[in-house]
């Protein structure tokens, strides 16, 4: 086995100094009542080559690009990944290190995720970031939970565009602890209702998603206007589209107390949804009740400039049952990819590129109109829309899937009401021809 | 080989992101516009984020350079105890990259994904016969996020049999993150001294045990990397008052083959994939942490369950006493792939991966034993735990020896961890390294012992030779700059 | 660390087993950690104090004290309602360390009942629970 090093000279003289007689005697604290007496049914181990087929084989089954042109965003995002991302990814420096527990080897690590930090605090207008979650909808449940803790209240209010999977992780999260969630109406705009917010007593947090799961993107501005007439509740804006904010008013500047989201569209494969990457960010005064990692940077005693983790006492290593949040391994890694797609897409490109998706997307949602086929909703939208499509047109997708067509996500499962509805999405990798030879088969 | 390892190296500095580039420039291939600008209200539109703008190998030089301040698994022996620092093979890499997984979307229609369920089908096979605990779901994130589905577990549990409890025992050697999960569902946890020779007591459980409390958390092997041996009957004493075990199996590398963890009275059990299954921990995570539960405790795990029917693969959802979702998804799949690509790989030798991560620890034990003091001078699992006592005595502390490792080409064990041992040193070597690697680190450990006597102030100036010394953590915490 | 010769403990405050001090200032009682906690805590990074205007029992936890690596709860030495706080720690929780009794103090109080103030350890029963 190439993994393991050891020859049979080895194993004897190690054994010799051990003081065992063979690698059984190794065991010996293990009392025999607790020994596994049958041999593990596993496989025999294959070679790489043997791994490669048989990997690749698996893959072919999967309806991916670029064979497939599926046009389903939901949370998962198909957006080019530049080479270079993947390349650097792969520097084993980076990859195969771990926490940076200890500074002075672990600046790479530190650095790039203070940069990260940087960057998502500059996206979201917000004062601090954290050094991620999990993903996007563990984040949304440990902001809520965060609000609880900032305010001392024992109820939230989650708008019902929120995206559906992102709201049973928030209810698993709080079915055991006593607090509630309830939940915010959708407007016939596509939109959250918060005219019955005044109605629900005192709330914690309230939390909204722009662009929200039908695609829409919300009056931020306008809704932590309302929210804030209550000075105590804090505004919660989640996301699973960072690239908006390419184009879109920021969460800060509308006023929201924390931010949070998935971030797989920035440079992360979609990898049938995990890993991804929560984003996460606060306003200033909540830092210390903030869960996961923070970076801070500091001198060393030549001082020179360096960085280190810190506020750790938030976190559970220290403070154990009081802590902010359990989390202990974050998504480094993909936070890390992130970082290096914000500063490869830069500026200026983000502008561009955040464009380009809404404007494709845009140029579809038209087409589909001429043919008739409209939205619900009237609200503006980012690179998502929902489509009212007539009877039948499930028959047409599953005969779509055929020509390895993917045509959005029917929305039945997740919104009953809405089982004539569709929700598409088009980003950059998506062209104009494609498109039109969508709209050509879906109006035929 | 008689000089240190570490050397200064070729590092060169590298300022921040923002302060490199110039406007106008792009990283990026963006596609060409083939569509009409749109109109969008002004009210919602901002000004975009203030990123800089580089150039291609602005960026590429930029993250290599910075990358070369890091030392990784790649770069030499990494015996953090409790981390599981393995090689992360390559080939699992190459497997992780393939379009058809890389860019899969997770709603595809099962019709379309039918290889990543499989996948996950068969990985959850293999767990489910390596813990000996058959039921099992690959959804959370991380370890972490695996005991808080475990804490689920019991909750769900208590609360279908109609009386929910509200404490949870957790020994004095565990993790952080089991008390912090305990909490996040609102258990009180409970802590529970672990007896002389750093085992749990039967009767200490026993004392505590009662039904109000829903169940205890043990890590086994512990902290300590000693076997619980008392595990049966402590699994015994918190059946009978009608708990459950939660099995903390970051330790899990020690006891592949050897202990049936399902047999030793474990309910819950989690794995981190991205320590006993080599996945890379990419300098925070992420990781996978799988929870492989009795068949009694199947109707509470996770929804989606990735289920078989004839020689197709589902989701299914129906299971209504199940916790619920705890990820978007259905986990970090690429991860599980990873370890997966890493099963098949290894086979019929996960028992000699167990048995050389003991002996190479044991190994250590032995031959270092003499130099620093050894709390529990007894055979240990896949680490062992010594202190800073003997250095104590020329003001040289675990800190000090930690940082001296650095100049000699190692990562520091994990240090002042667990808890109960004041000034503890814990070396995992893992089953990767080889005996020569062993003996070259317990050189630098002996010379370092050596140079406490000769030389202390040479130890508290170290490491020497990485790009920066010491870190001021005071500072950094007491005005905290968390961003440029 | 600080031998229990070097600790300075003054003799004109009163002494908790939880290591606070408290000192009747006017009509209130001013209060912080001794000499021997902070020297025990190390380099003090944050202090969380509550807002002016709480009450609390005695004994009652009220706030806490951070150093990089700890956190230590923080116990009310008599009972009764927060009149001021430090708002000099805020910026410079290394008073703590450098100053605990006089530029480090943390809250003054208005007692419930002042004859709690008076139940407090004096320094001699103090460095006897020090000396264990
Ligand atoms: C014993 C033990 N339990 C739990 C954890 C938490 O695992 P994770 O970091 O994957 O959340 C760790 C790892 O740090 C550990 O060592």
């Amino acid at each position: 086995m190439r993994y393991l090093p050891h020859t049979k000279e080895d194993i004897q003289e190690m054994l010799q100094v051990v003081g065992a007689a063979d690698l059984d005697a190794l065991f010996s604290s293990i009392p025999d009542e607790c020994r596994r007496k049958e041999a593990m049914n596993l496989p025999d181990p294959i070679t790489e080559w043997e791994l490669n087929g048989h990997m690749d084989c698996m893959a072919a089954s999967m309806g991916a690009p670029p064979f497939y042109k599926v046009f389903m965003g939901a949370g998962s995002y198909h957006h080019y990944i530049p080479e270079i991302t993947r390349q650097l990814l792969l520097r084993s420096e980076f990859f195969t290190a771990y926490t940076p527990y200890q500074p002075e080897i672990s600046q790479g690590t530190l650095q790039t995720i203070y940069e990260y930090q940087t960057l998502v605090t500059r996206l979201l207008g917000m004062d601090v970031a954290n050094a991620s979650m999990y993903d996007g909808a563990s984040g949304l449940a440990e902001a809520l939970l965060m609000t609880i803790r900032a305010t001392r209240r024992k109820k939230v209010a989650v708008s019902r565009v929120v995206h559906p999977l992102y709201r049973q992780v928030v209810k698993t999260y709080f079915a055991p602890t006593g607090f509630e969630v309830v939940e915010l109406p959708v407007g016939t705009d596509g939109r959250t209702d918060l005219s019955g917010l005044a109605d629900l007593g005192e709330l914690a947090g309230v939390a909204l998603q722009s662009p929200n799961f039908f695609g829409c993107i919300e009056d931020l501005e306008a809704a932590g206007k309302a929210i804030h007439t209550d000075k105590k509740t804090l505004f919660v804006v989640g996301f699973s589209e960072p690239l908006a904010y390419g184009l879109l008013k920021s969460p800060g500047a509308c006023g929201a107390d924390i931010a949070c989201g998935e971030g797989q569209s920035f440079g992360i494969p979609q990898s049938f949804g995990g890993p991804g990457l929560g984003m996460f960010a606060a306003k200033q005064k909540y830092v210390r009740t903030m869960p996961g990692r923070l970076i801070g940077k500091t001198t060393d005693r030549d001082g020179k400039t360096g960085f280190v983790l810190t506020l750790a006492t938030r976190e559970q290593h220290i403070r154990r049952e009081k802590a902010t949040s359990n989390i202990c391994s974050n998504q480094g890694l993909c936070a890390t990819a992130a970082t290096m797609y914000m500063a490869a897409v830069g500026g200026t490109g983000i502008r561009e590129l955040s464009r380009l998706n809404r404007d494709r997307a845009e140029y579809l949602k038209a087409s589909l109109a001429k043919a008739g086929h409209t939205s619900p909703f009237s609200a503006p939208t980012f690179n998502e829309f929902v489509v009212r499509f007539p009877d039948g047109f499930a028959d047409t997708w599953q005969a779509l899937l055929e020509k390895k067509i993917v045509a959005g996500l029917h929305l039945a499962p997740y919104y009953p009401e809405m089982s004539d509805c569709w929700l598409m999405c088009v980003t950059e990798t998506i062209s104009k021809n494609t498109i039109d030879s969508l709209v050509k088969e879906v109006v035929k | 080989m008689k000089d240190k390892m570490g050397t200064t190296g070729l590092i060169f500095n590298e300022p921040l992101l923002w302060e490199k580039g110039s406007p106008g420039r792009k990283g990026l291939s963006l596609p060409r516009r083939d569509v009409d600008e749109t109109p969008l209200d002004a009210a919602l539109v901002g000004d975009g984020p203030d990123f800089p703008d580089l150039s291609e190998l602005d960026v590429v030089r930029h993250f290599t350079k910075l990358s070369q301040w890091n030392f990784g698994v790649d770069s030499g022996m990494y015996p953090l105890g409790s981390c599981t620092m393995k090689y992360n093979p390559k080939t699992n890499e190459r497997q992780a990259s393939i379009p058809g997984f890389a860019g899969a979307h997770p709603l595809l229609p099962e019709s379309l994904s039918q290889g990543a369920l499989e996948l996950m089908y068969d990985l959850q096979g293999y767990l489910g016969e390596i813990t000996g605990l058959p039921a099992v779901s690959v959804q959370p994130a991380a370890g972490s996020h695996g005991e808080l589905t475990g804490m689920l577990i019991f909750a769900a549990y208590h609360k279908n049999k109609g009386k929910p409890r509200t404490k949870v025992l957790i020994p004095d050697t565990a993790h952080g993150t089991n008390p912090a999960s305990a909490a996040l569902c609102g258990f009180t946890s409970v802590g529970v001294k672990s007896g002389p020779d750093g085992v749990l007591l039967p009767e200490s459980v026993a004392e505590l045990m009662d039904e109000d409390t829903a169940g205890i958390m043990i890590t086994n092997p512990n902290t300590l990397g000693l076997f619980e041996d008392n595990i049966r009957q402590v699994a015994d004493i918190v059946h009978q008052k009608g708990g459950l075990v939660y099995g903390d199996g970051a330790n899990m590398n020690a006891v592949m083959g050897i202990v049936n963890i399902g047999d030793i009275g474990v309910d819950v059990l989690h794995l981190n994939l991205h320590k006993t299954f080599s996945t890379p921990h990419g300098g925070g995570g992420p990781g996978a942490g799988p929870v492989c539960v009795t068949p009694e405790l199947e109707p509470f795990l996770p929804v989606p369950r990735v289920v078989k029917d004839g020689d197709i693969y589902r989701l299914d959802e129906d299971y209504p006493l199940s916790v619920g979702k705890v990820h978007a998804f259905y986990g970090n799949f690429g991860i599980l792939l990873r370890a997966y690509s890493y099963i098949l790989s290894v086979g019929t030798y996960f028992k000699e991966v167990s048995q050389y991560a003991v002996l190479n620890a044991n190994y250590i034990k032995e031959r270092l034993k003499g130099t620093y003091h050894l709390p529990y001078d007894r055979p240990c699992m896949h680490e062992c735990v010594f202190t800073d006592k003997h250095q104590q005595e020329h003001h040289v502390a675990t800190l000090d020896i930690a940082k001296r490792l650095m100049d000699h080409g190692f990562h520091p064990p994990t240090i002042y961890f667990p808890l109960v041992v004041s000034g503890a040193i814990m070396i995992e070597p893992t089953e990767s390294e080889s005996k020569e690697t062993l003996d070259q680190f317990i050189d630098a450990m002996k010379q370092i012992a050596q140079e406490a006597v000769d030389c202390p102030d040479c130890l508290h100036e170290s490491p020497q030779f990485p790009k920066v010394r010491r870190l001021d953590e005071t500072a950094a915490a007491r005005n905290p700059c968390l961003k440029g | 660390m600080k031998a229990i010769s070097e600790l300075n403990l003054p003799e004109d405050v009163r002494y908790t087993d939880d290591h606070e001090w408290a000192k009747k200032i006017g009509d209130v009682v001013r209060m912080g950690i001794s000499d021997y906690a902070q020297d025990q805590l190390g380099d003090i990074v944050f202090v969380e104090l509550p807002e002016v205007g709480s009450s609390f029992d005695k004994g009652e936890e009220f706030g806490t004290v951070e150093s990089v690596k700890a956190v230590s709860e923080l116990y009310m030495p008599i009972g009764g309602e927060v009149t001021a706080i430090n708002d000099a720690l805020a910026d410079a929780p290394e008073l703590v360390n450098s100053d605990p009794y006089d530029g480090g103090w943390m809250m003054e109080i208005k007692a419930s009942d002042p004859a709690e103030l008076e139940a407090l350890k004096s320094k001699a029963d103090y460095l006897d629970i020090l000396k264990g």
